[in-house]
C-alpha cells in the first residue's frame, strides 16, 4: 500500500469517525462510509490540507470512493 | 441541565443548596490581558462529583462540528426527555412533539476560530460545519433529530432572558394548541477570550475577584462590581396537563404565568425606575390569575450588577405590604451568570424549590447595599413551603421575561 494510501485512510477514518477494516479501495464515502454531502467537502478540504494541492469542484465532484480519492492524489500530490 | 456545578440537575441542585459557588480562574485559554479572567465553567475533571463528559451525550465526530452550545443543549435535553419518560414513538406522536430551546449569542468560540481561519489560510479553508454548527436555532435542530421531535421547531435569541422566553413561548405554543409536548429551554458557551473581552468593555463583567473567583458574583452586596459569566443549558420537559396525567407523568409543577415587556430605555442597561420589570412581573401575575401575595419564592435575576437594586425595588413595587413573607435569592451567586440558558437553568432551580421546599442561597451577601424586608436569603438554603414561584430574567436591548411556577397537588 502507498504512503497516499495510508495517509487518506487515515484521514477518512479521522473524520468520519468509522473502523479501519472499512476503509478499503472500493468503500464508497456516502453509501458505505455513512458519510453526507457535507461531510464529503469537508474530507476533500482535509485531502487538500494533508497534501497541499487544490481540488477543482469538478474533480471533488468524481472522488466517491476512498480509491478515487488515492488514484486523484496519486496523480496531483507533489 | 449541564451547569458550572455539575453536569447534572442532581449534582447541581445539591451544590446550590450547600452555598458552593462554580467560580475559577480561567486556565483553559489565555487571560493574563484580560481585565476579567474568571469564570464558572463546567467542571469537566472526572475526580468532580457529577462531572460533565460531552463524550457521554455526542460522538467525538460530531462535536468537532459543532460549538458546545449545541452539544450542552444535546446533554440537558437527553437528560430531560429520559427524566420525564416521554418518548416520541408513532407519527401521531412525533408531529405533536417540539422543540424550542435558545441561546443568547451562539456559537462565538467558532465564530472567532473561522475568522481566523478565514484571515490566514482564506476561504477554502472553512469547513461546510462552520454555519450549521454556530446557528442558535440547530441546538433545537439536533435534539429533534435525536429525539424525532417533528411539531414546532423554534428559537428564542433575547439576550439574557432567552431561556425564560423559550419556556414561556413553549407553553403558549402548548396552551394555544400547536403542540402536547415541547421541550425547552436555553443553552449558552460564551466562555471565550472574544466574549470576555466584549463584556468587560460593556463594563458588565467583575474585574476585582481574580484571585478570589468564588467571592466574585455576590447580588445585592455593596462590594459587587459586575457580574461572572457562566456556561451550560437548562432544557425541560414541558407538557400540556391532561396529556401528561394520562400516560401517568410525573409531574414537577405547573407553569401558571408568563409575562412579557421592554424597557425601549437603553442598549445594556435597565431602566432606572425598574418599570420594565415591574410590568413584566404583573402581566406574568395577571396570567396565572393571582396576586403579589401569593407568591413565596422569587428566583431574582439578580447579576451582581448595579441592576440588582433596580430588581429588587421593582419587586418591592409589586409585592407591596406582603414584602415580609415573600424570599427572594439569587442562585447567579453560585451559577455565576449563563446569559442565554440563565433562565432556564433558574425555572428549573425554581421547581425543584417548590418540590423540595428548599430556597436556595443567595451566598457573598456580606453587606447588603440597600435595606429591604424582603428576605434575600444570605448565604444559607432556607426550609419553607414553597406553593407558587417566580422567575425573572432581563436582558440587554431592554427585554424582560417572567414565569410563573406552581405546585401540582397530589
Amino acid at each position: 500500500m502507498s504512503d497516499i494510501a495510508d495517509r487518506v485512510k487515515k484521514i477518512v477514518i479521522e473524520h468520519l469517525g468509522v473502523d479501519a477494516e472499512k476503509v478499503t479501495d472500493n468503500a464508497s464515502f456516502i453509501d458505505d462510509l455513512g458519510a453526507d454531502s457535507l461531510d464529503t467537502v469537508e474530507l476533500v478540504m482535509a485531502f487538500e490540507e494533508e497534501f497541499g494541492v487544490e481540488i477543482p469542484d469538478d474533480a471533488a465532484e468524481t472522488i466517491l470512493t476512498v480509491g478515487d480519492a488515492v488514484k486523484f492524489l496519486e496523480k496531483n500530490a507533489g | 441541565m449541564v451547569s458550572p456545578l455539575g453536569g447534572n440537575v442532581d449534582t447541581s441542585w445539591k451544590n446550590i443548596l450547600d452555598g458552593k459557588s462554580g467560580a475559577s480562574k480561567v486556565s483553559n485559554f489565555q487571560v493574563d490581558d484580560l481585565a476579567c479572567q474568571i469564570a464558572c465553567q463546567i467542571p469537566r475533571d472526572p475526580s468532580v462529583e457529577g462531572y460533565y463528559n460531552p463524550d457521554d451525550w455526542m460522538e467525538p465526530k460530531e462535536q468537532r462540528k459543532v460549538d458546545d452550545f449545541i452539544v450542552y443543549a444535546v446533554a440537558a435535553a437527553d437528560q430531560a426527555l429520559a427524566d420525564s419518560g416521554f418518548k416520541a414513538e408513532t407519527h401521531e406522536e412525533q408531529i405533536r412533539a417540539g422543540v424550542l430551546i435558545g441561546s443568547g449569542i451562539g456559537g462565538l468560540q467558532g465564530i472567532e476560530e473561522a475568522a481566523h481561519t478565514l484571515a490566514d489560510k482564506g476561504p477554502r479553508r472553512i469547513s461546510p460545519f462552520f454555519i450549521p454548527g454556530r446557528l442558535i436555532n440547530l441546538a433545537g435542530g439536533y435534539v429533534s433529530i435525536r429525539h424525532g421531535l417533528k411539531g414546532p421547531n423554534h428559537a428564542v435569541v433575547t439576550a439574557c432572558s432567552t431561556g425564560a422566553h423559550a419556556i414561556g413561548d413553549a407553553s403558549r405554543l402548548i396552551a394555544f394548541g400547536d403542540a402536547d409536548v415541547m421541550v425547552a429551554g436555553g443553552t449558552e458557551s460564551p466562555v471565550c477570550r472574544l466574549s470576555l473581552a466584549g463584556f468587560a468593555a460593556c463594563k458588565a463583567l467583575s474585574t476585582s475577584y481574580n484571585d478570589t473567583p468564588e467571592k466574585a458574583s455576590r447580588p445585592y452586596d455593596t462590594n459587587r462590581d459586575g457580574f461572572v459569566m457562566g456556561e451550560g443549558a437548562g432544557v425541560v420537559v414541558l407538557e400540556e396537563y391532561e396529556h401528561a396525567k394520562a400516560r401517568g407523568a410525573k409531574i414537577y409543577a405547573e407553569v401558571i404565568g408568563y409575562g412579557l415587556s421592554g424597557d425601549a430605555f437603553h442598549i445594556t442597561a435597565p431602566s432606572p425606575d425598574g418599570d420594565g420589570a415591574f410590568r413584566c412581573m404583573s402581566a406574568a401575575l395577571a396570567r396565572a390569575g393571582i396576586s403579589a401575595a401569593d407568591v413565596d419564592y422569587i428566583n431574582a435575576h439578580g447579576t451582581s450588577t448595579m441592576a440588582d437594586t433596580i430588581e429588587l425595588g421593582a419587586v418591592e413595587r409589586l409585592v407591596g405590604d406582603a414584602a415580609d413573607k415573600v424570599v427572594m435569592s439569587s442562585t447567579k451567586s453560585c451559577t455565576g451568570h449563563l446569559l442565554g440558558a440563565a433562565g432556564a437553568v433558574e425555572a428549573i432551580f425554581s421547581v425543584l424549590a417548590i418540590r423540595d421546599g428548599m430556597v436556595p442561597p443567595t451566598i457573598n451577601l456580606d453587606t447588603p447595599s440597600v435595606e429591604t424586608k424582603i428576605d434575600l436569603a444570605a448565604h444559607k438554603a432556607k426550609k419553607m413551603n414553597i406553593d407558587v414561584a417566580l422567575s425573572n430574567s432581563f436582558g440587554f436591548g431592554g427585554t424582560n421575561a417572567s414565569l410563573v411556577f406552581r405546585k401540582v397537588a397530589d
